[in-house]
């Protein structure tokens, strides 16, 4: 091999900088969204698999339509009206109360930051215990 | 082979190629009631990474070994020569005699792209003109950088928690913040300079007439890895935490296949593994190729170092001068000229 001290410190570097992942996880484990459901409210304004994949493209649709369109009324999947509210009625005490519980689970682990608290104000939630408690 | 042969042919490829997994994991559930998730979500995956490393590594030890004996001094700019030959920092830099010339021929050439900066077209007039050309080295400075800004923003599937670079070259991605989910630019641009490397070699009937199968198998691959994300990013939308605990699955070697993950996953995931499997039996190896360019990575110091060619068989020498201290006597005995005269008896003693 001719220059081989340069190309394998070459090739070395590819490898460790295309196997980035593999050493940045290893030792970590990955934690799994852990999201609480609400315990009063067993229905969503859609199905959960449509909620899943598409709730932000639903939200985006009732922005629009409350704030360029006036329209505040949603007619959901199964004929029940719901207002068209993130805080009133998506995040109301019956149903997803808390933000860290529910949104920012699956937020935080796919690293998905939704512009909606650009414009609604967060939530204020009691902090779940106190720090001296956290063992 | 010609172009229609060659686009039905690396067409074909991909269609099967599409077909494999829509057919394995759509339909074999419904008619035979087989799962092949766990084939096309964990063994094909690890599989075509091994090939990738091993193909790559095995390819540049085989390049390695071919000995490089003469520097190629095929440069633009005037050699080192005489103090009054200008030899200024263009010069420097375009026919470096000095490892720091080197390095920066190299960087340029890496990450600017310099030799495609200079294409040239020749065109025919009253006489005969070379015009810069540069949509070439456009469209590929704008396809490998936005493939690479793609492939860092997968960083968010296979890392946990995000490295700090991943949100920052979103944020500057998704920079113009218009439909949802964000577009980020680097998708439609990626798209956008493949069309234009396609296009170049269909319209243009001199590169239509050298394009093999294997110049547009890896362009419709990439397209249609790139047409199969964001389909499922911005149109019929995937399951990004299932997804998520599978390749964080695969990179932890702990292979999970969780529920719902929709086909067209699977067709993306199965399509980037023949990428990766097919990567270093192909063209696509110029990745490494280009740090081992022979005309790039040289100093042009022919005239400074002796480069001796490594596979020179040893001469045994006879010098003149051996040769007349063997015979010396023989021939001044015969009349003949010697440079160095005999001994004297006197010496000898």
């Amino acid at each position: 091999m001719y220059d081989g001290g340069k190309i394998i410190t070459g090739v070395i570097i590819g490898l460790v900088l295309m196997t980035f992942p593999i050493w940045y996880t290893s030792g970590r484990a990955a934690k799994k969204p852990d999201i609480k459901l609400p315990v009063k409210e067993k229905q969503c304004v859609e199905p959960k698999d449509y909620m899943r994949k598409k709730h932000m493209q639903l939200l985006d649709l009732w922005r629009d339509s409350v704030v360029r369109v006036a329209q505040r009324s949603y007619v959901a999947f199964n004929g029940a009206k719901y207002d068209m509210s993130l805080q009133n009625t998506c995040i109301s005490a019956d149903c997803h109360a808390k933000k860290t519980e529910f949104c920012d689970e699956c937020h935080n682990y796919t690293g998905v930051v939704p512009t909606c608290w650009d414009c609604h104000i967060e939530p204020k939630e009691e902090p779940k215990e106190k720090p001296e408690e956290k063992h | 082979m010609n172009a229609i042969a060659s686009l039905i042919l690396s067409g074909g490829a991909i269609s099967m190629l599409v077909a494999i997994p829509f057919l394995a994991v759509w339909a074999l559930p419904y008619v035979y009631g087989i799962h092949l998730e766990w084939l096309f979500g964990i063994v094909i995956p690890y599989v075509a990474v091994i090939i990738f490393f091993v193909g790559i590594v095995y390819r540049v030890v085989q390049w390695a070994k071919c000995p490089v004996p003469f520097r190629i001094p095929s440069t633009c700019a005037q050699q080192k020569s005489l103090p009054w030959i200008k030899y200024g920092y263009a010069e420097k830099l375009d026919n470096p005699i000095s490892t720091a010339g080197v390095v920066g021929r190299m960087i340029l050439e890496v990450l600017c792209f310099r030799s495609l900066f200079r294409n040239t077209r020749m065109e025919f007039g009253t006489d005969i003109k070379y015009k810069s050309a540069k949509w070439l080295w456009l469209a590929a400075i704008v396809f490998h950088y936005s493939f690479l800004i793609v492939l860092i923003r997968h960083l968010r599937f296979f890392t946990e928690p995000m490295p700090f670079f991943v949100p920052i070259i979103e944020k500057v991605d998704g920079f113009f913040q218009f439909f949802l989910p964000v577009v980020y630019q680097s998708g439609p641009l990626l798209g956008a300079a493949l069309t234009f490397l396609l296009l170049r070699r269909l319209l243009d009937p001199k590169m239509r007439y050298i394009s093999l199968p294997a110049d547009y198998f890896p362009l419709f691959l990439i397209l249609t890895i790139a047409g199969t994300g964001i389909l499922m990013r911005y149109v019929l939308k995937a399951d990004v935490v299932s997804i998520k605990e599978l390749t964080m699955g695969l990179v932890s070697f702990r292979p999970v296949i969780p529920e719902g993950i929709s086909v067209l996953f699977y067709i993306h995931l199965f399509l980037v593994s023949v990428l990766f499997a097919y990567f270093p039996f192909s063209k696509l190896m110029h990745m490494a190729g280009v740090f081992l360019s022979p005309t790039r990575n040289l100093s042009n110091n022919t005239r400074i170092v002796r480069h001796i060619n490594p596979w020179n068989p040893t001469v045994k020498l006879h010098t003149y001068e051996a040769y007349e201290d063997d015979f010396r006597e023989k021939m001044i005995g015969a009349g003949l000229p010697v440079e160095k005269q005999a001994a004297s008896p006197a010496d000898k003693e």
